[in-house]
């Protein structure tokens, strides 16, 4: 991407196994090269990498320097197949699969830059620094002085003058200061042509030959936008984005998968929050956020039941609808038709308000389902705590 | 009286001819609003029957104002269409009338749009835009009133208090209980949970701070972002009415989005703590808990002395 954008990059390829790491070692003229774990988070340089099975710790960092073959793989034989920690990827980390091998150069200094939406500004910002190769969230809480920021006005990109001015202040002069010039402009371009939500190029390297080069990069694409980029599938990685909340979102839902016990769900974002909050308000840990949206219909309801029973960690369910466009009684048939899918082994708490909520309400209680009705979202809170914790 | 919408205010839908357009529209009509016609590019001169109300199509924005006189505009346009047809119903009532209120109910609107669309409005300064993203506003009045949006309208009912929220179903929780607690509504405005939106907290703040007869506030934010932290701080300058706040999403892990584009803590930025300890230093009752949105108004009213303890 952005080899295609005029974004200076160095050479480098993508590989699935130690063989193709050694090939492409090869291939890149057989001197230096950087090997690079492969997943969708930051801070890999920094990582652990552990056994899967064992969680014992194969390797400190998730980006090697290699100078030799053997070393190329060693590290590569370290990479795959385990999982790599980093401060981005919560405690569980993620599986590597890929490996990506990169050509050496002569790094005089490692800069960082990022490029994102400001909603403060309702516009687009530069965040740089001097200090790169570091995690810029430590920078931030640290050396708050050294990140530099420029604006851009409207969706127009970035002008000359203000490209030249963080240049500057990045320390950067002669041809560094213009090649950095040129590839800020570019990869604005590159941010607007390709509906992106925000690049972090960390680091950003500065070489003894005054080249500006984008050693490593993260980018994230505004989904919102998909509409207008079919050529996104082939960039999507279904291995490791959860492939439940995948699922979950073809259906309509939005889900996010937690770590407590207590599934829930919810119609509306802001309420199926809280929803996780009033859980742990009265002891207790939220499974999931789910969303079903405004307008979910029996199908979806099904779909979200059995993606929040899959989860083998819920012990119970709690479901909070407020009623608008969605009406009470489609969710209580919605709710009878997953139980008697799937079964009910699990305590079942429905807290119905809003939109033919009597009716809602008439339908569960005639099902003869084992179900526990709740009058408020504190109510059904509480219920859904005690049955889970009394069933333990 | 009330914020930006009257009981009485005239409505055009762009996107009337849409499933989401005549469905919620005969939802409006059902409720009283006055909904006086509606956008459907080149289906300008064909009929919609909404709750038994034959409305008239127009092609353009700039033909529907003249013919109609509305002051308001809700968008049911898909995504991909919705920034044109918030730049176009902006335009033209600001060539017609040099004022309007625009309503953008869609969601899913790419970023960079929206960063185009608010920029593009930064060129009238009478026009308003509410959302994207968002439940809409609604004046209930004594009798029907103005609901211009997507909320159930049967749970409001006129009042002095005022709601200001960027969720949709949280919102509808919190006037459920004003309601259950015997106050009414005089505007309950949803924002939406896009990171790029028309109007902000702060708005709201301002102009209930300025109606006469909102005697209270109740605000509901969320995770992400720094808004509900400036409206603390702008509250603490310039709030003389008691404000009721609630902030979702205390146990929303970092670097995950929420449901709403705009719901996500990142780089440790946006929790729910720092929103929540903003709102303390201001002076906010806050609500720890969804559920007690309603009792926290009644204390905050009794200790302003609007109420009888």
């Amino acid at each position: 991407m952005f080899r295609d954008a005029g974004v200076p990059v160095l050479d480098g390829l993508h590989c699935k196994s130690v063989e193709e790491a050694i090939d492409a070692y090869r291939k890149l003229g057989g001197d230096v090269v950087a090997v690079k774990s492969q997943i969708h988070a930051g801070g890999r340089g920094k990582g652990t990498l552990l056994d899967p099975k064992t969680r014992e710790v194969v390797m400190e960092g998730g980006v090697k320097i290699a100078f030799t073959e053997d070393e190329v793989r060693d590290y590569s034989d370290r990479i795959l197949g385990n999982v790599l920690i980093t401060k981005q990827t919560g405690e569980s980390g993620k599986l590597v699969s890929n490996l990506y091998v990169e050509s050496g150069c002569d790094i005089v200094h490692e800069h960082y830059l990022a490029m994102l939406v400001d909603r403060d500004s309702n516009s687009l910002l530069v965040m740089a620094s001097r200090e790169g190769g570091m995690d810029i969230e430590e920078v931030a809480e640290t050396n708050p002085d050294s990140i530099h920021r420029i604006t851009s006005s409207g969706k127009s990109g970035f002008d000359r003058d203000s490209c030249v001015d963080l240049g500057n202040r990045l320390g950067l002069i002669g041809p560094a200061l213009e090649k950095f010039t040129g590839m800020v402009s570019k990869l604005g371009a590159l941010f607007i042509e390709s509906d992106c939500s925000m690049i972090e190029i960390n680091p950003l390297v500065e070489t003894s030959d005054q080249e500006i080069i984008a050693l490593d990069a993260k980018v994230s694409f505004d989904e919102n936008a998909s509409f207008r980029h079919p050529e996104w599938d082939g960039l999507r990685d279904y291995g490791e984005e959860e492939e439940i909340e995948l699922r979950a979102k073809k259906t309509g839902l939005s889900y996010v998968k937690l770590d407590g016990d207590i599934g829930c769900m919810v119609n509306g974002a802001g309420l199926a929050m809280a929803t996780m909050d009033v859980i742990k308000l009265y002891g207790g840990e939220p499974a999931n956020f789910l969303d079903v949206g405004g307008g979910a219909d029996e199908n979806q309801v099904t779909t979200a039941f059995s993606i929040i029973l899959e989860d083998p960690n819920v012990k119970g369910i709690l479901v909070n609808i407020f009623g608008g466009i969605m009406r009470c009684d489609i969710i209580a048939k919605g709710v009878i038709s997953a139980v008697s899918k799937l079964g009910l082994e699990r305590p079942l708490v429905v807290r119905l308000a809003g939109t033919n909520v009597e009716e809602g309400k008439a339908i569960l209680s005639k099902s003869g389902l084992n179900i526990h009705p709740a009058d408020s979202l504190a109510d059904g809170a509480n219920k859904i705590v005690k049955l889970v914790k009394g069933g333990a | 009286m009330s914020i930006w919408v009257g009981e009485n205010a005239k409505v055009l839908i762009q996107g009337i001819t849409g499933n989401q357009g005549r469905f919620h529209g005969a939802k409006m009509v059902e409720y009283g609003t006055e909904i006086v016609g509606g956008v459907t590019p080149r289906k300008g001169g064909s009929t919609v029957t909404l709750h038994n109300l034959d409305l008239p199509v127009y092609d353009t924005m700039n033909e529907a104002i003249i013919a109609t006189e509305a002051e308001v505009s809700v968008i049911y346009v898909p995504p991909p269409y919705a920034a044109g047809a918030i730049k176009e119903a902006a335009k033209s009532f600001h060539d017609v009338r040099g004022e309007g209120l625009i309503v953008c109910i869609t969601e899913g609107i790419p970023i960079l749009d929206m960063i185009d669309v608010v920029s593009d409005l930064e060129k009238y300064p009478n026009i308003r835009l509410i959302g994207p993203n968002c439940p809409g506003i609604i004046t209930p009045g004594a009798e029907g009133g103005s609901k211009i949006g997507i909320m159930p309208g049967h749970i409001h009912q006129k009042g002095r208090i005022g709601i200001v929220s960027k969720s949709g179903t949280l919102t509808y929780e919190a006037v459920a209980q004003t309601t259950g607690i015997g106050e009414g509504q005089t505007t309950c405005v949803g924002i939406g949970g896009d990171p790029i939106q028309g109007t902000g907290f702060i708005d709201c703040l301002e102009a209930f701070e300025k109606d006469p007869e909102t005697e209270a506030i109740v605000m509901i934010g969320e995770i992400g972002g720094t808004a509900e932290e400036e409206a603390a701080e702008w509250i603490k300058a310039n709030g003389t009415k008691p404000v009721v706040g609630f902030v979702a999403g205390a146990t929303a892990p970092p670097g995950k989005r929420m449901g709403h584009a705009g719901a996500i803590i990142s780089g440790g930025k946006g929790t729910a703590d720092e929103k929540i300890k903003a709102f303390e230093s201001a002076g906010i009752h806050v609500a720890n808990d969804p559920s007690v949105i309603g009792e926290v108004l009644k204390i905050a009213l009794i200790e302003a002395g609007l109420r009888e303890g």
